[in-house]
């Protein structure tokens, strides 16, 4: 299937609005949302059936748990551009007294956020509970979860891989952003994390790779597929091979724009990159 | 002076086991997590009649925690059973973002709380844990005297909409309070009425207190005794009408001085009513192995200790 030019613009639009919001305040994270920005757009515009009125329990829908929270620029953009908040809302990131707090919080109301995330694992258990209870509810709607590559550095993870292939949770496609960059550098320089696949295997989940992360069609691809590997009594992760920073060139492969934002002149070299297409903010 | 009877010795956690049962079968929406201590939380009849409603985590408290967060995604009540320590300590992280931050309708129930674990010594026996709950903006923190109360507990805690600290304990104690009782929830319950000294306890020191009225009394002091059971939000307004009545307060907690019950009365007091106070709990240390009652004594946690602190405080008045 052709990517439609209507989510090629949405992807262009998508990456203004983070470089817009980390610049506005100085601060956030735009490398990791950049990387990011296919993934949340198809996974939203193309893949997740949910209702945009927005209710915490989420019955009778899918639900996605960012679990690496500090890639909120990219989540407040789709969130907002798929109807959950006002766009222009976009313009109060960080801001003292808004409801797009620097990590995601359910605490300030903002629709489309269910749990709060940003202190590092803890974002795999979450997701794992909402599946359960989907369950119980008999619900057949799938949990899909986003974790960040360095972020798999935390014990807790692996508590919740292990448990939830032993407990068969198999309405949940969690998806790692393998970028191999953290805050410190390189992930392989930092803590090797070793064969990802090979470790995912051997707790018993379905591992799919996909070396294409920032490519529209081979993430639209390996979603379906991994929605098709639901439901066979494991649980789903895509191990997503993604460019931090993508889109800008000067921020691309590289950890150094990690947690900085651009200044005036970096802004305008972005922006050119990514002409605005379905209005800024 | 009012006294109380001990309809016989059980263990607070039965309790709990009891009111979790209970819920089983009157709600559907409330689930039962545990970390591979479901014999020691008395958990085995609620996973027995609602297997599909139980989850076994394994010795994995952080992905508990998380797990009972995303469970209330979907209208679940979730109820973790462990030891106060891992229920706390050990996952204070999650249970700050995931659960208290994040608003989530999680019942983190904690046995084996502070000295009268025993014999396993410092390191399950948590007395941090009150300070640590209480300071988590949005979390009730309830403290239970005896099986009956803890019972009520537990099941009024499903009808409250938000996070729950619900902590009880190992060893068999005296059962004093009503059988079928209700449980509200930051609602003092007043024991004794007395005019000289108000004692202020809580979990397994209210037994304690009452036994220390008993002796305060022979020597002719009329001693107030109040259950604290729920820690915060605090029944200001009992503890504040009763030192205005008698002048001199003692707090009494299986817990370290610093961060527990008599610091939330302190500062209720010096707030409201400044009253001299004195502290029954421990002071600033880690406990050891022994057994309850040798630790409790050794530690200065029983009627004989509340006794002296109430003769002592009644001097400063």
């Amino acid at each position: 299937m052709p990517v439609s030019p209507n989510l090629k613009d949405f992807v262009t639009q998508v990456r203004r609005d983070i470089l817009r919001q980390v610049h506005n305040v100085n601060s956030g994270h735009p490398g990791g949302s950049l990387g990011c920005t296919e993934f949340f757009s198809v996974l939203f515009k193309e893949i997740l059936d949910t209702s945009t009125d927005f209710n915490m329990d989420g019955n009778n829908e899918d639900m996605f748990f960012l679990s690496n929270g500090h890639i909120s620029p990219v989540y407040y953009s789709v969130l907002a551009r798929s109807g959950y908040f006002p766009v222009e809302e976009l313009n109060t990131f960080r801001l003292i007294n808004s409801r797009l707090q620097g990590h995601p919080t359910t605490h300030e109301g903002l629709p489309g956020v269910r749990i709060a995330s940003g202190s590092l694992g803890q974002g795999m258990s979450v997701a794992i509970g909402a599946a359960l209870a989907k369950t119980l509810n008999n619900d057949d709607h799938l949990i899909y979860s986003l974790h960040g590559d360095g972020e798999l550095q935390e014990g807790q993870n692996w508590e919740a891989i292990m448990f939830a292939a032993a407990n068969k949770v198999d309405n949940l496609i969690a998806t790692v952003d393998y970028n191999g960059q953290q805050i410190d550098g390189a992930t392989d320089d930092v803590l090797p994390m070793g064969d990802l696949k090979a470790k995912f295997e051997a707790f018993g989940w379905e591992v799919i790779e996909e070396e294409n992360g920032n490519n529209i069609n081979a993430v639209r691809n390996v979603l379906n597929l991994a929605k098709s590997k639901t439901g066979q009594d494991k649980p789903v992760v895509i191990l997503l091979k993604t460019v931090m920073g993508n889109g800008v060139d000067f921020m691309m492969h590289t950890h150094a724009w990690h947690g900085k934002a651009p200044n005036d002149e970096q802004l305008e070299i972005g922006l050119q990159q990514n002409p605005e297409t379905l209005g800024d903010y | 002076m009012k006294t109380y009877t001990n309809s016989g010795n059980i263990d607070t956690r039965s309790g709990f086991g009891a009111g979790l049962e209970i819920l089983g079968d009157q709600n559907p929406n409330v689930v039962a997590l545990c970390a591979d201590l479901t014999g020691s939380l008395k958990m085995n009849a609620f996973k027995d009649k609602y297997p599909d409603r139980f989850f076994q985590v394994g010795i994995a408290e952080a992905n508990m925690m998380g797990i009972a967060a995303g469970l209330t995604i979907g209208g679940k009540i979730p109820f973790t059973g462990t030891f106060a320590n891992f229920s706390t300590g050990r996952v204070y992280d999650q249970i700050r973002q995931s659960i208290a931050y994040s608003g989530k309708n999680v019942k983190i129930c904690a046995s084996h709380a502070g000295l009268t674990l025993g014999e396993d010594g410092a390191t399950h026996q948590i007395l941090e844990d009150l300070g640590l709950m209480k300071m988590l903006p949005g979390m009730t923190v309830i403290n239970t005297c005896d099986f009956n109360q803890t019972k009520a507990a537990t099941i009024a805690i499903a009808e409250h909409q938000g996070p729950v600290y619900l902590r009880f304990g190992r060893p068999k104690v005296p059962n004093f309070t009503p059988l079928d009782q209700s449980f509200e929830i930051g609602k003092a319950v007043k024991l004794i009425d007395g005019t000289d000294v108000t004692i202020l306890a809580t979990g397994h020191l209210v037994w304690e207190a009452l036994e220390a009225a008993k002796a305060l009394t022979e020597k002719g002091i009329s001693t107030e005794v109040i259950n604290i059971h729920t820690i915060k939000p605090l029944d200001e307004e009992a503890i504040v009408t009763s030192a205005q009545k008698t002048g001199g307060v003692v707090t009494a907690e299986e817990h370290n001085y610093l961060g527990g019950l008599g610091e939330s009365v302190a500062r209720t007091l010096a707030q409201h009513h400044p009253t001299p106070q004195e502290f029954v709990a421990t002071q600033d240390t880690f406990g050891e192995s022994g057994t309850p009652a040798q630790l409790m004594e050794k530690y200065g946690l029983n009627a004989k200790s509340i006794v002296e602190k109430a003769i002592k405080v009644i001097e400063r008045k």
